[in-house]
């Protein structure tokens, strides 16, 4: 193991980490709001995956694409959330699970009937593809530096809104006491509708970002979703920090675990054990962290005030 | 005391799938005969989630763990040449136990949101696990030499002989949970359900009661899971794919939610229709093709809608 490959490995981190945090800001603040669980966040960071790939065809122009998936995105938000998801809001967790499951098979099948079932190919604009040379010998793809930057600078948008604006007053209002908000004159469906709108577009950022990085097809959103999940569960339910440490950390362990697992348990085990239990051991390595702080902070490690 | 209409109803449902085998092999239609076992093992799977579901307001979402387990237990036992169906289904049996009683432990402490997740984590390690041991398939999966052998007791390569082995196992399970709802250990889980404070008021702690359900419930799945591989005759970890749990959930949900007759109702309901739009001639191509979008929208009406879920349009008390 040496220092490149391990830099190397942790700006790899960082990128997961970072896109995970945009999808689990708007998924923990629908749930810490609106009380909401909802599954089909991962079909609204689908969807932003194909506008973005979509309108960068049409267009040819990067920004531009960008500026339409992210619009794109949140009209499905809101639109979805009109419809489908606002009755939900005094059901039980089970029917939210149960009605946001089906939205789940809904936008795949959508996406599938529009794109087809196969992968389909995302690019890079010409000036973001190449590599950017840091310091000692270190080259890194420039396009995932840009993620990185991006994803950091949206978290730092994020603090600013929820912690110094009078919108993200009101959102830290509804999270903490509702009836109050609402008795106090605020029109609290508007709210609710608005910071849905702005987590589908977050979450559509992410899509549309790492859509050149990953592949792009129908129910990519799942398998991110889960990832999410575990990012809000640990770092608490509803609060925003917990959910930029949880991706951080999420996006760390499970990076550095697959890269590094098989070989330093290839030092203790001999080599055929290392084989068959690292690549295992890796891909469990993110239930068994969330078991453990769940086992030991029930309520995550940032618990939002209630 | 008189029969209540479900259970007349729940008896005839279950007349009526005695009679498939001899009605499938006179219209020399033995593809139902397939459609029909299939649609029962998963309402064994989805009795065993309405126990803890149900009656024990757990909402697991990672049911399907234990659909996998029984399903590895008789998969991994053949791959080393040991097809004996008495021991391969105890195996699957204790394992899921086993599996549930860790699980449980650690998950039953929690509630609300954080159950459903760490129930959905434990599951997805499993499934994991599962994609991972080449040995035995890892991604993609491995066939079964052999379906279960009873030594010349009950022959399972026979069609109809397997229908009724899983006919049977469905309708003793549909018997047990009943009789187990019914009793001073079912009374204590429900009085747990709707509530917490009260039970521990009157001097008994849900823990105990709610983990026992898990454990229970995990083993019936378990069972479930060694008839559903040997009905595929195909090992996959897909049994453990999470959307597997969420169709367990959904078919307790369609059926009707702490009923007897409703794991099986929503089975039936869920699994033929998904059949039907898949597969109906009568239907336009678009609709076939794209049957999952049909499917999503039918699934958030009936949760948006119809709250009692099937056994609801029967007349009858609700738990």
């Amino acid at each position: 193991m040496n220092l490149i490959l391990i830099a190397e490995q942790t700006l790899n981190g960082l990128q997961l980490g970072v896109t995970l945090f945009l999808i689990a800001a708007g998924l923990t603040l629908v749930f810490g709001i609106m009380n909401l669980v909802n599954l089909a966040h991962g079909a609204l960071y689908m969807v932003g995956a194909y506008l973005g790939t979509f309108f960068f065809q049409q267009t040819g122009s990067w920004p531009l694409a960008v500026a339409l998936a992210l619009a794109g995105s949140m009209l499905v938000g809101v639109v979805t959330e009109v419809v489908a998801l606002r009755t939900l809001y005094e059901r039980d967790h089970l029917d939210q699970v149960l009605a946001t499951f089906g939205l789940i098979l809904f936008f795949n099948e959508l996406v599938a009937m529009l794109w087809g079932r196969a992968a389909i190919f995302s690019t890079i604009p010409e000036y973001l593809s190449g590599h950017v040379q840091i310091a000692g010998g270190l080259s890194y793809p420039l396009y995932r530096l840009v993620i990185i930057g991006i994803g950091l600078a949206v978290a730092l948008l994020l603090w600013w809104v929820v912690a110094r604006t009078r919108l993200g007053m009101l959102i830290r209002a509804g999270a903490s006491n509702r009836p109050m908000v609402a008795a106090l004159g605020v029109n609290i469906r508007l709210l609710y509708t608005v910071v849905f709108g702005f987590g589908a577009a977050l979450a559509g950022l992410a899509g549309l970002l790492v859509g050149p990085v990953y592949s792009v097809q129908p129910g990519m959103g799942e398998l991110i979703l889960i990832q999410v999940f575990v990012v809000i569960v640990i770092g608490g339910i509803g609060s925003i920090r917990g959910a930029f440490a949880g991706a951080l950390i999420v996006g760390m362990v499970d990076t550095l675990g697959r890269a590094f697992l098989k070989p330093t348990l290839a030092t203790v085990l001999s080599p055929t054990a290392a084989d068959a239990a690292g690549p295992a051991l890796a891909s469990m390595l993110i239930y068994l962290l969330m078991a453990v702080v769940l086992a030991f902070r029930p309520a995550g490690l940032f618990r939002a005030v209630r | 005391m008189r029969p209540a209409p479900r259970t007349w109803v729940l008896a005839g449902l279950l007349l009526l799938l005695a009679a498939v085998p001899p009605l499938a092999a006179w219209l020399d239609q033995p593809f139902y005969l397939d459609l029909l076992r299939r649609v029962m093992i998963f309402a064994i799977a989805a009795t065993s989630l309405n126990l803890i579901l149900g009656y024990g307001g757990m909402v697991s979402f990672g049911h399907a763990a234990y659909l996998g387990i029984g399903a590895y237990a008789v998969g991994v036992l053949g791959f080393y040449g040991i097809h004996d169906g008495w021991l391969q289904w105890s195996v699957a049996i204790g394992a899921s136990a086993l599996v549930a009683l860790a699980i449980g432990a650690v998950s039953v402490r929690t509630s609300g949101i954080y159950f459903i997740m760490i129930t959905l984590a434990f599951t997805q390690m499993l499934y994991y696990l599962g994609i991972s041991i080449e040995e035995y398939g890892g991604d993609d999966g491995m066939r079964l030499a052999s379906r279960s052998q009873f030594s010349g007791l009950i022959d399972l390569a026979d069609p109809a002989a397997f229908y009724y082995v899983v006919l049977a196992i469905l309708a003793l399970f549909l018997y047990l949970t009943r009789r187990l709802v019914d009793s001073r250990f079912g009374r204590a889980l429900q009085a747990a359900r709707s509530n917490e404070a009260r039970a521990r008021a009157i001097g008994f702690s849900p823990y105990p009661y709610r983990l026992a359900a898990f454990v229970i419930s995990g083993a019936m799945c378990g069972l479930a899971g060694a008839l559903l591989v040997n009905h595929t005759l195909y090992l996959t970890p897909e049994f453990m794919n999470w959307t597997r749990s969420g169709e367990l959930m959904f078919m307790v949900i369609l059926g009707g939610i702490g009923t007897t007759a409703g794991p099986l109702l929503g089975a039936a309901a869920l699994l033929l229709l998904e059949d039907l739009l898949q597969g109906w001639s009568l239907l336009p191509k678009a609709v076939t093709e794209h049957w999952q979008l049909y499917l999503g929208v039918i699934l958030v009406l009936v949760v948006l809608h119809a709250k009692r879920g099937l056994a609801g349009l029967i007349p009858g008390k609700n738990e």
